[in-house]
């Protein structure tokens, strides 16, 4: 505060500088896939093109109006989202709302937490979690990409830990008024846990937009899988293919529409990118009051 | 007594039985469902119906020519992933602590918060573009120096270090987060007698901040030893190709390709198994320490 010593200069400036490089290194990668969503076919498979798109076009695009398999994958996620995340919450919000007790008001407390938390520690695994989605009959089914999900401990944990945060008095003030359970949840834990609600519905949105594994082994028939699955049967697991018979894609020219691919995978990730400046403000606080207590 | 209580307490076990219920079906069920490793499990018979072969299909995967070169895979890739998971957001929230321009800050925050959100189906077909030597941003790069960019994803000796470099590309800002928490809840009278004592930035940073993020990096690292088997499927999958299997194969892609490619179910599930219970006992060791050590409490 009184006086910057040469040594301190050095490493402000170093310290901008490698903050901002490493900004760019998340940055840039995207910005080259938009780019490359808008340039020529030509340019974007000779590899011309940087972080400004080269012969700027909208073919990708147009090309993709016309692909109706993309358009059907697209539906299946969004009903995938609006299905599972509001049930998954409602399911969520119950459960660590019961939880979120003391002990010695709520005596079972004790074994359903522990009831809770083996699966955490402990999972079935993927044959074994394969057989029960088979065997409740859910292949080939939205609901074999809902259902499972709808409870999430790690997202019920968060919730209890905000819960119990909240001053007591809140609700004992509402429990001498007459309210019951359900009445203290809803009028007095919920509207002073936006932060958390918040955090956790991105989470689960995101995971749900995110998750393209199941799609793979629960949909028999490619047609009903969701957008992500639709992109790594259809793009990525290509190009991995092609980089083995080839040793590289692009040079091999069996991608010819790297403009195409550019622009699914762009759309692909505009969802969260466009929620992600609304509830970024949500879950750090979320995040660090749910997990790292005191 | 007992029996008021539970009238009283009648709507939180309600509140709680769709989770039971679900945590039941599809956690519960497949856990038991394990005993399909010590059987020549048939779909058909089901899991009481089929052949009990009691540990051969332990015995058909040590006897397999590559499961400990992929066992070895794994922990070597999981390893060095959890060593950076710490290592990198450390550094970079001690660094960010440092930043004075709240509004940069935030905009270095927002940034490299975001490819966390992004699923490797998406980064992969990114990284594809990216790593190509041929004509992706890296060979540019690389050119830049004179060089000729390696194969990241086709050479099966980078391609361990690939996974790492990329997975902490992906993570480690949102890997800050936990530590800029703690940075923020640092009593900021102990930085003003250690002014007022004379002490410089840097003998700050070394007497007072990171000895005040310690505790929560050492429990990060306790609490990460259960991810020793975790080498990352989403990852792996959408990043190798057969001719980068003999050191990119791991567990998971192999208990997939065993079990959802060849139908082998017992013998896929004796490998998931096998890596449940090593990283369930990894897992509770952890958990022991971090108790013991620190005030963590998972519940």
């Amino acid at each position: 505060m009184k006086k910057t010593t040469i040594g301190r200069k050095v490493f402000v400036v170093f310290n901008y500088t490698f903050l901002t490089l490493m900004a760019l290194t998340c940055l840039l990668p995207i910005l080259n896939q938009l780019a490359i969503s808008f340039s020529s076919s030509g340019a974007a498979t000779a590899g011309e093109v940087g972080i400004i798109p080269v012969n700027f076009t909208l073919d990708a695009y147009k090309y993709m109006a016309s692909k109706a398999a993309f358009f059907d994958s697209l539906l299946v996620s969004f009903q995938r989202v609006f299905i599972a995340v509001p049930l998954s919450m409602l399911v969520s919000v119950l459960a660590a709302y019961a939880l979120s007790k003391q002990n010695h008001e709520f005596a079972a407390r004790k074994y359903y937490i522990w009831y809770f938390v083996i699966p955490m520690m402990f999972t079935g695994g993927l044959i074994p979690t394969y057989m029960i989605v088979r065997n409740t009959g859910l292949i080939n089914s939205l609901g074999a990409l809902v259902i499972p999900y709808l409870v999430n401990v790690f997202n019920v944990l968060l919730l209890m830990n905000f819960f119990r945060s909240i001053p007591k008095e809140l609700e004992e003030a509402a429990q001498i008024d007459g309210a019951g359970h359900l009445r203290v949840l809803l009028s007095v834990i919920l509207p002073v846990s936006a932060p958390v609600l918040a955090t956790v519905t991105l989470f689960f949105i995101v995971n749900h937009w995110n998750s393209w594994f199941d799609g793979l082994i629960y949909m028999n028939s490619p047609e009903k899988y969701h957008l992500q699955t639709y992109l790594q049967t259809m793009v990525i697991s290509r190009d991995l293919m092609a980089m083995e018979s080839l040793r590289d894609v692009r040079t091999s020219g069996t991608i010819s529409d790297a403009t195409g691919k550019a622009a699914q995978i762009f759309l692909a990730a505009l969802p969260i990118l466009l929620i992600y400046p609304f509830l970024q403000k949500y879950f750090t606080t979320g995040i660090v009051m749910g997990s790292v207590k005191g | 007594m007992k029996k008021r209580k539970f009238l009283k307490n009648w709507p939180l076990h309600i509140m709680l039985l769709p989770a039971v219920i679900l945590l039941f079906i599809y956690n519960y069920i497949p856990l038991m469902g394990n005993i399909m490793a010590f059987e020549k499990f048939n779909p058909n018979k089901g899991l009481f119906g089929s052949k009990w072969v009691g540990l051969d299909n332990f015995k058909y995967v040590l006897l397999m020519p590559d499961f400990f070169q992929v066992l070895w895979n794994t922990f070597y890739i999981a390893s060095m992933k959890v060593i950076a998971s710490i290592v990198v957001p450390v550094l970079v929230a001690l660094l960010l602590n440092e930043v004075r321009n709240v509004k940069y800050k935030r905009v270095v925050q927002t940034i490299v918060y975001f490819p966390h959100f992004l699923s490797w189906v998406i980064l992969s077909g990114i990284m594809i573009d990216v790593l190509s030597p041929s004509t992706g941003i890296i060979g540019d790069l690389f050119a830049l120096f004179g060089a000729k960019a390696p194969f990241f994803l086709g050479d099966p000796k980078l391609f361990p270090y690939t996974l790492v470099i990329t997975e902490s590309w992906k993570e480690f800002g949102f890997g800050t987060i936990v530590y800029l928490a703690a940075l923020t809840g640092i009593d900021p009278t102990l930085y003003e007698a250690s002014m007022i004592d004379g002490a410089n930035r840097w003998k700050q940073v070394l007497h007072i901040t990171i000895p005040g993020i310690l505790p929560i990096v050492f429990l990060m690292a306790v609490l990460s030893m259960g991810n020793i088997l975790n080498a990352g499927f989403d990852q792996v999958f959408n990043l190798y190709s057969p001719q980068v299997y003999k050191t990119g194969d791991i567990l998971d892609t192999l208990v997939y390709r065993i079990g959802m490619i060849d139908a082998q179910y017992g013998v896929a599930t004796a490998v998931g198994l096998f890596k449940s219970v090593v990283s369930f006992t990894m897992l509770t060791i952890s958990y022991i320490l971090a108790y013991k050590y620190t005030d963590y409490r998972v519940f």
